[in-house]
This record gives structure tokens, C-alpha cells and sequence, in this order.
């Protein structure tokens, strides 16, 4: 796997894309979150939103996915995300990152500490997080 | 103590999970396929009661409820597609705090851990709801 190890490197960018509602559904089949105030306008604007909006560990899954995606699924020790803004249908989504710290143990596994985010195209940050990876330090 | 069950990692499960999160790794598609790292959350359906029963016996009044933050963590190797785990369902802490527009905000820390068949706990979840009080 090819993520980066340097601390203060940043991770190269994925670009998500444009989230559909087809996407939102998806999530919530599989995860079994069926809260309806994710693909239920009529409901989502009774609770006083605009409409329908995004399943926060929808983008909390393309953060595990972007680790899992550099450093292989196997790596990940950790992960802790922040729900900041809410993320719409029709949002184009991109994940970044940076190393901010790289251990290496006695048993030659490097601990990488990472800062992650998902951005929004055109608004803001969505989601912050935290995640830590280990990964073989000779690879 | 909120509950606790069994859970059964299905592979075809992993696989579905991965898909919708994006991953196209080949990795999340074999027999033995460990989770991706958000994937318990899906140990709710295992839920005896139901998905929503955590929701009625917390007390939580959904249309004002917020999902603040997550947390998964693995003290070790991830679990597999096949493991069998006890899911063991906790409040770790209730915490008051004035909202700044009025109306308190009552921060509820769940802690979920999952354990193996010999005890072990091999990974723990942290769920911060925050339930908005009624502007005063």
C-alpha cells in the first residue's frame, strides 16, 4: 500500500463525487440506519429541515474507505470522526488528510496518527477525524 | 448495562458495506474479509428488541436528536467475516451542558464493546448523541 509514512505529509486527495440519493439509500440498506429523515422530504421538512439530507456515517465510511484505500484494510486501529455541517444530496464530496505523527515499534509495525476530513465542493468541512493505522514498517 | 446479544460478521455483509462506503478493494469480497472501519455499526439489526428500542428506552426525543460524533477502535486485529462477537451495550456518561441559544444540550456517551468468544474485547465503539432541549 502506498500511503504516505512522513510525518506532515499530505494524502493525496480522493474525490468522492457527487452524492445521489441512490447513494444515501444504499448506505442505509447496509449500515440499517433507516431514520427517514434521510430519503423522506415530507418527513425531513416536519422536522424543521429543508428536505432529505446525508447519513453523517455515510461520510465517516468514505474516511474508513480512504484509509483502507492508502494503508490497506487491514490497517486501521482507530478511528473517531466529528459531525460538523450536514452534507446534501447533490454535494460533491472530497477526502484529504495529513500524517501528523509516524512511531515505529520493536516489532517493526509503524504507528501512523492521521487528521482527515471531508469537504464539501462549494461549502465546508462536513466531517473531521482522527484516525490511527499500523502498517508494516518495511513495505 | 443497556443489553447485550451475539453478532455474527456475514460476509456478504462486509462486502455490501464496502461497496456502499466506496471501496472497491477486492480485499472486502473473500471468506475470510475483515471489516471496514465504521462496519459496527451495523450490530444494531442484531438488536433482539429492535433498532429503535435503544432510542425509546434512552428516552431520546428523535426529531431533536444530533449524532455529534463516533468513535471505533481496535486494540488489535480487526474481526473477520465468520467471527462471532457479543455485543455489550453501555452509557458511558450523561453530560448537561447550556446550549447557546437558549435550552440545555444533554451529551450521552454510548459505549459499545464487542467481545470474542474467549472474552477478549476486540474492538469498542463511542456514540455521542446530543439531545437538544427546548429553547427557553
Amino acid at each position: 500500500m502506498t500511503g504516505p509514512r512522513e510525518v506532515s505529509a499530505v494524502l493525496p486527495e480522493w474525490n468522492v463525487g457527487r452524492q445521489s440519493r441512490t447513494d444515501i439509500v444504499r448506505y442505509q440498506g447496509a449500515s440499517g440506519d433507516f431514520n427517514p429523515i434521510h430519503h423522506d422530504d415530507e418527513f425531513a421538512r416536519a422536522g424543521g429541515m429543508e428536505g432529505a439530507f446525508s447519513v453523517g456515517m455515510l461520510q465517516a465510511g468514505y474516511l474508513g474507505t480512504y484509509c483502507t484505500d492508502l494503508y490497506g484494510p487491514e490497517s486501521v486501529r482507530r478511528i473517531k470522526v466529528r459531525f460538523s455541517e450536514q452534507v446534501w444530496p447533490g454535494d460533491v464530496l472530497v477526502c484529504s488528510g495529513r500524517v501528523l505523527s509516524a512511531t515505529t515499534g520493536q516489532n517493526g509495525m509503524q504507528r501512523l496518527e492521521l487528521e482527515l476530513a471531508v469537504r464539501r465542493r462549494g461549502g465546508g468541512v462536513a466531517v473531521t477525524a482522527e484516525a490511527t493505522v499500523v502498517v508494516a514498517a518495511t513495505s | 448495562m443497556l443489553g447485550e446479544y451475539e453478532m455474527v460478521i456475514e460476509r456478504g455483509k462486509v462486502a455490501e458495506f464496502a461497496r456502499a462506503t466506496g471501496s472497491r478493494s477486492p480485499g472486502y469480497f473473500g471468506d475470510d474479509a475483515p471489516i471496514p472501519p465504521t462496519f459496527l455499526v451495523t450490530s444494531s439489526f442484531w438488536a433482539p428488541e429492535g433498532e429503535d428500542a435503544l432510542v425509546q428506552r434512552l428516552g431520546l426525543n428523535l426529531p431533536r436528536v444530533l449524532h455529534g460524533g463516533q468513535e471505533f477502535s481496535f486494540p488489535g486485529r480487526l474481526p473477520h467475516a465468520g467471527d462471532r462477537l457479543t455485543v455489550r451495550l453501555t452509557v458511558e456518561s450523561v453530560t448537561e451542558k447550556a446550549g447557546r441559544r437558549g435550552g440545555n444540550m444533554t451529551f450521552i456517551v454510548l459505549l459499545t464493546r464487542y467481545l470474542a468468544p474467549d472474552g477478549v474485547v476486540v474492538a469498542e465503539s463511542r456514540a455521542t448523541t446530543i439531545e437538544r432541549g427546548a429553547a427557553s
